[in-house]
């Protein structure tokens, strides 16, 4: 008896509900058209995004929120450019994401064919790995070997493109299996040699600062982590991309360094002797000038990515290996060392008491937005996840916010996408239909994707938006009042236009606003108390503050700026 | 700088080629040569590249994040044997014809086409030798001439 034949479409669909995948993001079009077919039909929930860069945001929040696999469906040529900036993203945030994409039919391609794009050429640079089908046969294979590469070693997106006339092809379902790829092989486990010198480095420290990001989220080592701290009584600061690794509110966590770090965060690695940096890349925006960043401590390096270690600084001992074994290693190792960080400990506790975060919001002034984060966690949920735009406001969230545990914290952190918050915010809660999805974007940011607004309402995701208003691109204006001499160059937006209430209503979600000190909270119990909808408030914030501390880009974190006063020292 | 010598084993598939050029330039690796082709694997081709980089094992790194790189010799210099082949096409006439063709034999390289005006050598050498070659013939004035980029393997076992 012959086997029964499906077409390239069904084996696409197919293949999502072989991998267990619930959940895709896309939109459709004449190349992908065949795969929407089977997909009517199928278990598998589609969320109709309305624009390709949406559907690639919402699917890389769905991973971010769970750990797992995002997946995003695209038709041919600007279905697939849509998709370049999450792809990129993506890539730079190390997010595990399967980008499906039409392409034209076989014989057409290189022809200019209507709607083609060279969709593989294009993303080279932006995924971890690509591919052309050719057959119909190998598509399991490929969509498997596809979710291999993107969810296992250092995550990322891998894009699989299917030329139409494959997607109508019909042959016999092969069951794909997992053989091994000979240039693929992530090392995630360390060398036992390295760990051994490392331990050593740290029984010799004493000021050793565990500098710590992303990857601890992506290893979910977070436990073993705070294990070696606490055990060890180690100082932690976590990166931007690391929020949430380390609990805020530890006596050992002193939040994020760089750019826009805390003084104490910031200036910890620069006295530090030893730098214990696990799942971070050296990212310029927390070493400012490398040259001067920490010179005064040996590094140990643990990255699951060979490449980051020595791109930027050579480590005294460089570690390959998955955080979490890494930790376990370390931990092993040190056994029942006594380290006696009480010195260095007390050091930090004082630099911390004396250069605190701060912000001064005045009864009748404006609002400021750590004021209002402030406001707002106090009535947020524990487990509620924080999605953001990239800006000012980011950066104040990163501050202000308490992160207690990994996967609650979203933002675009390597490409500093504007336009993430809201469509990731919507992959998260399609992901925790039961948890409090709170996407805190800019006005700015917010105008770059909001008709995914009427996503979250027609695919009833009730997420919670709240865009604060400064009628500026903030980050921008605040630039050139530093180093721009109060030019504004095309970054004045409006208080007013567009009418954000407005909008939300226009497109199915309900409008909030606050002004005032005294809305805050009436306002944002009203918004908690909704949830059979989207809700949007519009916080009007002053667009004269300026996110401090800051150490300017290319500058020495040994100079930090703490405040408008201190703008002199430039 | 001296130079440094990588030996890329890649799999044989569409689009190897762009994805290591496009990492070499996405990176700003400066490269002197980059040669590709079969080898005596099924499904294998090898890349030789040659860099001065001071940044060599970055390369290396990133190149070994392709999923189709397979596996990356840096080559010792004082076990390798290189090669690079030559095609070069010189103007001669009756007064130069002899000791154009003379100079070149002498230096290694295979006269492959002779016309009245002009000839074609063919040379395999290290490519100092195929250097030579270049700077004899210049002064004859040289029509065309196609290098095929250096390959190396290394001598030891
Ligand atoms: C797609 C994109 N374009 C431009 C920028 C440069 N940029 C960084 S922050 C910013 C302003 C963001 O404005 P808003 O969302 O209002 O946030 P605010 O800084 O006011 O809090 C701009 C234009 C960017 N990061 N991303
Ligand atoms: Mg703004």
């Amino acid at each position: 008896m012959s086997k029964e034949k499906l077409s390239g479409a069904e084996l696409v669909v197919r293949s999502l509900e072989y991998m267990n995948i619930s959940t895709i993001f896309g939109l459709p079009g004449g190349a992908i058209l065949p795969a929407y077919d089977p997909l009517y039909d199928s278990p598998i929930r589609h969320i109709l995004a309305r624009h390709e860069q949406g559907s690639g945001h919402m699917a890389e929040g769905y991973a971010q929120a769970t750990g797992e696999l995002g997946v995003v469906i695209a038709t041919s040529g600007p279905g697939a450019t849509n998709l370049i900036t999450p792809l990129t993203n993506a890539l730079m945030d190390s997010t595990p994401l399967l980008a499906i994409t039409g392409q034209v039919a076989s014989e057409a391609i290189g022809n200019d064919a209507f709607q083609e794009a060279y969709t593989v050429g294009l993303t080279m640079a932006a995924t971890k790995h690509n591919y052309l089908i050719t057959t119909a046969e190998e598509i399991p294979q490929v969509l498997l070997e596809a979710k291999h590469i993107a969810t296992t070693g250092r995550p990322g997106p891998v894009l699989v493109d299917i030329p139409k006339d494959i997607l109508n092809q019909k042959v016999e379902w092969i069951e794909p299996k997992l053989t091994e790829m000979p240039g693929y092989k992530p090392t995630l486990e360390p060398n036992p040699k390295m760990i051994s010198q490392a331990a050593e480095l740290i029984k010799q420290s004493k000021k050793p600062i565990l500098y710590v990001g992303g990857g601890i989220i992506h290893s979910k080592a977070n436990q073993e982590l705070f294990e070696l701290a606490t055990k060890f009584k180690i100082p932690v600061v976590t990166t931007l991309m690391g929020r949430g690794a380390f609990p805020d509110g530890n006596e050992l966590c002193f939040e994020m360094p760089g750019m826009h770090g805390n003084y104490t965060a910031t200036t910890s690695i620069q006295k530090s002797d030893l730098l214990i940096a696990i799942g971070v890349r050296f990212d310029d925006r927390v070493t400012a000038n490398p040259k001067f960043f920490a010179q005064n401590a040996k590094v140990i390096h643990a990255d699951i990515d060979p490449a980051e270690i020595g791109k930027i600084r050579e480590p005294e001992v460089p570690i390959v290996g998955d955080a979490k074994s890494v930790i376990t290693g370390l931990i092993e190792k040190l056994a029942d060392t006594d380290l006696n960080t009480s010195d260095w400990l007390d050091e930090l506790n004082q630099m911390k008491k004396e250069y605190p975060l701060s912000y001064d919001q005045e009864e009748k002034g404006p609002l400021k937005v750590p004021f209002v984060l402030e406001e707002l966690q106090k009535l947020a949920d524990d487990d509620a996840i924080v999605v953001s735009g990239v800006g000012q406001h980011q950066m104040w969230i990163s501050q202000h916010w308490n992160f207690t545990s990994p996967n609650t914290w979203l933002n675009s952190g390597g490409l500093g996408t504007m336009g993430y918050s809201l469509p990731a915010a919507i992959g998260a809660k399609a992901a925790y239909p039961d948890r409090q999805i709170l996407a805190l974007d800019g006005d700015g940011c917010f105008q770059m994707t909001c008709q995914e607004l009427i996503t979250a309402s027609t695919e009833n995701i009730p997420i919670k938006i709240v865009v604060f208003n400064n009628g500026n691109h903030g980050m921008v204006r605040q630039w050139q009042k530093i180093f721009y001499k109060n030019r504004f160059s095309a970054s004045e937006l409006t208080h007013h236009t567009p009418d954000y209430v407005a909008l939300a209503e226009s497109m199915g979600a309900t409008g909030l606003r606050m002004i005032e000190k005294s809305d805050v909270k009436k306002v944002f119990e009203k918004m908690l108390e909704i949830d059979d909808k989207p809700v949007l408030v519009e916080c009007i914030v002053d667009p004269e503050d300026m996110v401090f501390p800051m150490v300017p880009a290319g500058g020495s974190n040994d100079v930090v700026i703490l405040n408008e006063d201190d703008l002199k020292k430039l | 700088m001296s130079e440094r010598i990588l030996s890329v084993l890649v799999e044989d598939k569409p689009g190897v080629l762009a994805r290591v050029a496009s990492t070499i330039s996405r990176r700003g690796f400066n490269i002197n040569s980059l040669a590709v082709g079969p080898t005596n694997i099924e499904g294998r081709s090898k890349m030789t590249i040659v860099t001065e980089l001071e940044s060599v094992e970055q390369v290396k790194k990133q190149l070994n994040k392709l999923i189709n790189v397979i596996k990356i010799v840096e080559l010792d210099p004082d076990n390798t044997i290189e090669s690079e082949v030559l095609l070069l096409k010189v103007s001669i006439n009756k007064d130069t014809q002899t000791s154009v063709i003379e100079k070149a034999s002498l230096s290694g390289a295979k006269s492959v086409d002779v016309g009245q005006d002009y000839a074609v050598f063919e040379m395999t050498g290290s490519s100092k030798d195929l250097d030579k070659l270049e700077n004899l013939l210049k002064p004859f004035g040289i029509i065309e001439m196609i290098r095929g980029g250096r390959i190396a393997i290394q001598t030891k076992l």
